[in-house]
């Protein structure tokens, strides 16, 4: 025979691929996680705010 | 926070849809590459992060040169988006380039030029948060975080030149290697998903790009609010 034949390295493909989709799919979420407790922390903020500045008003 | 423009959620579908064509034209379209066999396919992913990797580092450099000037913290905020952004696709860059090594050169690590500037790259990013993390004072994080980037943004024209400068195994894909050097063909099949991977990442790296300054602008207001709470 002159040529080897191709060798079967599908599963360091499909090793590839999801540790790429896996990456990818973490830091979305993580993205997403950040946000929504930073969105969460502003409501806590402002309402506490809100609460701080109702003496004064009384005045 | 302001809702999200049209724009962007334009682009979330635009960023979901190339990467879905990007993986067809990789896993499908793309022939198998008879000396690697499949493993081949994770090359499409391999360049289109390294791209956007080297690319965001540079932009990171770009803006922190721009805040040094002009102060502003919507500057701080780009950089430290494309810093993130950069360091998530080039992990990927590595672990992919690793998983075509064992097969290809029988190893998953070797200390080549290419391969340690990289994972020099990587560190380096990597320790630019933990700069920031212990830095309270937003004005002087955003001063330093800026030099870092500078000088960091050194790390990726070397990582890309470091093949085309010195003896090295890594094939060179882009442009013309020297007679030392092994150079990567491509079949017009090839070539399609090789340049839609580079396009399908640009689109992603703007998307992600753009989320992560608006949630700097989040972070940057909470900070403001808790300071004005806690006085």
């Amino acid at each position: 025979m002159l040529f080897e034949p191709t060798p079967d390295t599908s599963g360091y493909m499909i090793a590839g691929f999801i540790v790429a989709f896996a990456v990818m799919g973490v830091y979305v979420a993580s993205m997403y996680i950040r946000n929504r407790n930073l969105k969460q922390d502003l409501n806590a903020l402002e309402s506490l705010q809100g609460e701080e500045a109702k003496p004064t008003k009384k005045k | 926070m302001q809702p999200r423009p049209l724009v962007l959620k334009i682009l979330d579908i635009v960023s979901v849809i190339a990467l879905g064509v990007s993986t067809y034209l990789a896993l499908v379209f793309a022939p198998t590459e008879l000396v690697m066999g499949n493993v081949q396919r994770v090359f499409y992913f391999h360049i289109g992060t390294a791209w956007v990797g080297l690319l965001g580092f540079l932009l990171a450099a770009l803006a922190g040169v721009v805040y040094l000037v002009t102060k502003e913290m919507k500057w701080d905020r780009l950089e430290v988006a494309a810093v993130e952004v950069s360091t998530v696709f080039f992990f990927i860059t590595i672990v992919l380039g690793s998983i075509w090594a064992r097969p290809a050169w029988n190893t998953w690590w070797t200390w080549d030029p290419r391969l340690t500037t990289a994972a020099v790259t990587e560190l380096v990013y990597i320790a630019y948060f933990m700069l920031r993390q212990g830095i309270e004072d937003p004005e002087k994080r955003a001063r330093f975080g800026a030099v870092y980037t500078l000088l960091g943004g050194v790390s990726a024209p070397i990582t890309f030149m470091v093949i085309r400068l010195f003896r090295t195994i890594h094939p060179v894909v882009i442009g013309a290697a020297n007679a030392n050097q092994e150079k990567m063909n491509m079949t017009g099949d090839m070539k399609i998903a090789f340049f839609f991977a580079l396009f399908a990442f640009t689109i992603i790296f703007v998307d992600l790009i753009w989320h992560r300054v608006r949630l700097g602008g989040l972070e940057e207001k909470v900070e403001q609010l808790k300071l004005k709470v806690s006085m």
